[in-house]
């Protein structure tokens, strides 16, 4: 069997991570330890030709495999965010390695397979497809939140994650199964035309619907699934969680309202008052409980969980059964929105609590950060704007995010459902702004005062140059980015 | 020119971290000034005989949904403007030997607040509006917090929950009011739609949160006395001076025209509240020894002045709040400042610390007597304008509630006359008291224009009064449009008693 050059083409950026991957961990034994530098440079200039190629990809549509794949404008953009996202996690796991002493040249290939798997998830047309790419995204990020391995609470976040990790992937692949006996196909569009004859009221298709909810929910971290959320993003090395928290949680939204709007969207009035209810639960979960952490990984895992609920106000916005076409536009592109933006607050957080880390602080306690404007102004008044950003304050991107999120809610007639949105980012305000007290107001810690001044690395300048740019420039200048994903909408029926 | 006023602060903030350590202080007072000296054709080319906005300037801004960048300035936003940009360098000056640590830091932040103070008066489109509202919280929760008093982080974070809180539901409020007036931002526009009877009450609730904690309304006070007294000088100046208004701004520039029904229903509430305030804030003043709690409660029934006059929805009272909005602003200002001085000196802001300054100090007490008297409204300072319109205004609404309102001006005449009577007359109550020096040539220069002002509106109010009647006239009409019942009373008498205010106003 001959594999048509055009199916190649159309999966070219996959095939250039995959394949980067594999001759990064194949150069690994034959670089010195102090060139290891020259692999991540290497996995980054993979990321850069992936940008050209998708880029260019970006305007039309085309299925690749027959039907397993497709390459349409709403999986081009998941994937410009996923590049963005890995080059910054890239970028700033170079100098953090190195300061945990675990800079290896694997590191950057699991990275890499990793997001070789999202991809997929995002491009695929197939549940099958989706679930190969699932897997190979979960696989990678349990080896790299195990990758401090001298480490306990690293190896009990690998173990855990690896645990809950494969129990949902179980619950996931057995509502593919039903799902494939009821309607006799894995292909979204044909699962789309069988439910739509099938009716509602079948309770294995309900069934097959709940399995699917629980398989992604774990993904994402909506409540009730999220309880390995904290522990993992607390036990990884912080390069993995920024990793996992947003690239890995942005290809399983967008793998996720594929299926559920284009393969489920004739159950919208089954699964309707269940995202409903996940999403109010996960909005006030996350927002509350992150109020008492006070280890500033557990508090920004909460926040991750927090706003993936906001996240959710859109693809219940989109869910809606009644809703017009253009309500669910608004639903679908203010989630997009919200992610871009979610990422470039999130990985630039997570950046400065990478870059506080050093010999004698761990950088992990939000007490570390005492006296950070003292110390260091300059990280100090960056991540006072990712905080402010993360509670959703004007000018900042974070407040553009949830602008449109609400308007999609209330255009939708769910105004107690913004309310309740709105509420709780005052509450939320609370435990961002901590950071900030504690940056600004608090004296240094006699440890941390005698601690080496740090320095940011270059790699370390970009991205916090980065995800700063991203954060104030999406906040005051939205055009652009607001029309993009009006544009690369998943195309519904 | 009127953005050139919004972001010239913003531009100095560049400057700031441009230039050398020594030079922050002159950098700031030098871009307050301009920023002020720019403002100034403002007050001079406003066109007093049209009621529409002047100055506007609009650009496109986010298409879709679309906002604009859009500003302009009326007879009711005006004062405000040309008080902030009046007040700013005089911020400057107040911190020049106040603050000791991250100068810089300080500096930024006030001028921040200043483009924010301005945006929010000036801006002409609702999300526009938000955003400034909402950007003025992180330089104020920074100046409160970084450089207050010793209680200064309880403080910090409460002023920035209650008002972060407060206006949460806004927001929430201007995205129903764009799907229901027509998608659009523009103030303006949505000002021209009427609403139904069944969404007004809740927007009027959503926005009375938002301002009332701003302005702070009775119930909603608590966090002004801990954010006034442990802001330092020129934070409880912005604080008392402009933050305060910004409340009373925005009764005045939505909740009134957009939602006139509402606003009919609610009055009495409005009035019952602000007359507890008033009662409440001047009772309070009475039992405080620490100055800036005293002076906090004094705003406190202030303000409630200035809702008063805005809830009685005639002429009269309106233009009344807004002169007492600026009055106040004044007034208030320089208490804040005085307090700062004499702080500065004998590091002590309770009364028994201070007393009898009128030995040591004769320029600072007489300064300090000058500023009580305005602030108990005395007849011939500026502070008398303001609630003597207000007062009108209520009588025609209420006598019962003006009379109670009057009863606010006599306790505000007790606890001011007794804190003026123990500062600067009381027994010295240190030995060192005789050493206290009195103002120098800087502290000269923050005082004089404040006791110009005091009596120049005091005596000839006219410019203060003329550019605000025609907006007011207008606002007036627009309340008053599709109902009869309470409004109408004082409608009614307004052929006659519109020579109230006329007397002042010399209007053609």
């Amino acid at each position: 069997m001959t594999l048509p050059l055009n199916d190649l083409l159309a999966i070219l950026p996959e095939l250039i991570v995959a394949g980067t991957a594999c001759l990064v961990l194949a150069l690994d034994p034959l670089t010195p330890m102090a060139k290891k530098d020259w692999l991540a440079w290497l996995s980054l200039g993979a990321l850069i030709v992936c940008i050209g190629v998708t880029a260019s990809q970006l305007g039309g549509v085309v299925s690749a495999f027959s039907d397993l794949v497709i390459i349409d404008p709403y999986a081009c953009f998941w994937k410009l965010l996923l590049y963005g996202g890995s080059a910054l996690t890239i970028l700033l796991s170079m100098s953090y390695l190195k300061e945990e002493r675990i800079h290896l040249a694997e590191y950057y290939g699991f990275l890499l397979l990793s997001l070789a798997g999202m991809m997929i998830m995002v491009s695929a047309a197939d549940l099958l497809t989706i679930y190969l790419g699932l897997e190979l995204m979960s696989l990678a990020l349990y080896v790299l939140a195990g990758f401090k391995r001298a480490e306990s609470r690293s190896l009990e976040a690998s173990a855990k994650y690896f645990v809950l990790g494969s129990f949902s992937s179980g619950i996931l692949l057995y509502g593919i199964s039903l799902l494939y006996g009821l309607t006799g196909s894995t292909r979204l569009s044909a699962i789309a035309v069988a439910t739509s004859m099938l009716g509602l009221d079948d309770p294995a298709m309900l069934l097959a619907m709940i399995l699917l909810v629980v398989g992604f929910g774990f993904k994402i971290a909506v409540v009730p699934f999220h309880m390995w959320t904290p522990d993992v993003y607390e036990g990884s090395p912080t390069s993995v969680t920024a990793f996992m928290a947003v690239a890995s949680k942005v290809a399983s939204f967008a793998a996720f309202m594929r299926v559920f709007l284009e393969a489920l969207g004739g159950l919208k009035g089954n699964w309707e008052w269940l995202f409903l209810v996940l999403c109010v639960a996960t909005l006030v979960l996350g927002n509350v409980v992150a109020i008492v952490q006070t280890n500033i990984k557990r508090m920004l895992a909460y926040s991750s969980i927090a706003h993936a609920g906001y996240a959710m106000i859109g693809v219940v916005v989109a869910g809606q059964a009644e809703a017009e076409s253009s309500i669910r536009t608004l639903g679908l592109s203010s989630v997009m929105l919200y992610l871009a933006v979610y990422s470039f607050m999130t990985l630039g957080a997570f950046a400065v609590v990478a870059m506080v880390r050093k010999a004698g602080v761990d950088g992990d306690e939000i007490e570390d950060f005492a006296g950070l404007s003292a110390r260091h102004p300059m990280a100090a008044l960056l991540m006072l704007v990712f905080m402010v950003s993360l509670a959703g304050i004007p000018p900042t991107a974070g407040f553009i995010g949830k602008f449109y999120l609400f308007m999609a809610a209330i255009k939708a007639g769910l105004t107690w459902l913004a309310i309740i949105a709105v509420v709780l980012t005052a509450i939320s305000a609370y435990f961002y702004l901590r950071v900030v007290m504690v940056m600004y107001m608090r004296d240094p810690q006699p440890v941390s005062r005698s601690a080496p001044r740090f320095v940011a690395s270059p790699a370390m300048t970009v991205v916090l140059a980065c995800a700063l740019a991203g954060v104030v420039l999406l906040g005051l200048f939205p055009n652009t980015l607001v029309s993009l994903t009006a544009q690369s909408v998943l195309v519904l029926k | 020119m009127l953005s050139a006023v919004i972001f010239l602060p913003l531009v100095g903030v560049a400057l700031l971290f441009a230039v050398r350590d020594a030079a922050v202080r002159a950098t700031a007072l030098v871009v307050t000034i301009i920023t002020f000296i720019v403002s100034l054709p403002l007050w001079f080319q406003f066109d007093p005989h049209q009621a529409q906005m002047q100055f506007a300037e609009r650009a496109d801004w986010i298409s879709v949904p679309p906002i604009s960048y859009s500003v302009g300035l009326d007879g009711i936003s005006l004062p405000l403007v040309i008080m902030t940009t009046f007040l700013m360098p005089l911020c400057v000056l107040a911190s020049w030997r106040a603050i000791g640590t991250r100068l810089r830091e300080f500096m930024a932040c006030l001028l921040v607040m200043e483009t924010a103070m301005v945006g929010v008066f000036s801006a002409l489109d609702f999300v526009l509006f938000y955003v400034f509202w909402e950007v003025m919280l992180i330089p104020m929760y920074l100046l409160i917090g970084v450089w207050g008093g010793p209680n200064r982080l309880y403080a910090a974070i409460k002023f920035f929950l209650y008002t972060l809180a407060g206006s949460v539901l806004l927001l929430v409020a201007i995205i129903v009011l764009f799907f229901q007036g027509g998608q659009t931002f523009d103030i303006q526009l949505l000002s021209k739609v009427e609403y139904s009877a069944a969404l007004q009450p809740w927007l009027f609730w959503a926005f009375f949160i938002a301002f009332a904690v701003k302005v702070p309304m009775f119930p909603f006070h608590t966090w002004l006395p801990d954010a006034h007294v442990e802001a330092p000088t020129a934070g409880s100046v912005v604080l008392a001076s402009v933050l305060l208004k910004m409340g009373a701004y925005g009764f005045l520039r939505f909740t009134l025209p957009l939602l006139p029904d509402a606003t009919a229903t609610f009055t009495p509430i409005m009035i019952t509240l602000s007359l507890i305030a008033i009662i409440y804030g001047a009772y309070m003043a009475l039992a405080q020894t620490d100055l800036k709690k005293l002076i906090a409660y004094s705003s406190v029934s202030h303000m409630g002045f200035v809702t008063l006059g805005i809830f009685a929805l005639n002429e009269q009272g309106i233009e009344g709040a807004i002169s007492q909005m600026v009055n106040h602003g004044l007034t208030t200002g320089a208490l804040f400042l005085c307090v700062g001085m004499i702080y500065e000196r004998t590091h002590s802001r309770l009364i028994m610390d201070n007393t009898g300054l009128a030995g040591p100090m004769p320029r600072y007490a007489t300064c300090l007597v000058i500023f009580a008297l305005s602030s108990l409204g005395l007849p011939g300072t500026n502070s008398f304008v303001g609630e003597f319109l207000v007062l009108v205004g209520t009588f025609f609404w209420s006598r019962l509630a003006a009379v109670i309102a009057t009863l606010g001006i006599i306790l505000a005449a007790a606890y001011m006359l007794w804190m003026v009577q123990r500062v600067a007359f009381g027994l010295p109550a240190k030995a060192q008291a005789s050493h206290l020096s009195d103002l120098n040539w800087r502290e000269m220069v923050i005082l004089s224009p404040l006791v110009l002002l005091v009596f120049w509106i005091g005596v000839y109010p006219s410019p203060l009064l003329t550019p605000m009647h025609q907006t007011v006239n207008r606002l007036v009409e627009r309340v008053e449009h599709d109902k009869g019942g309470l409004v109408a009373r004082g409608g009614g008498h307004g052929d006659t008693h519109e020579s109230v205010s006329r007397l002042w106003g010399r209007m053609p």
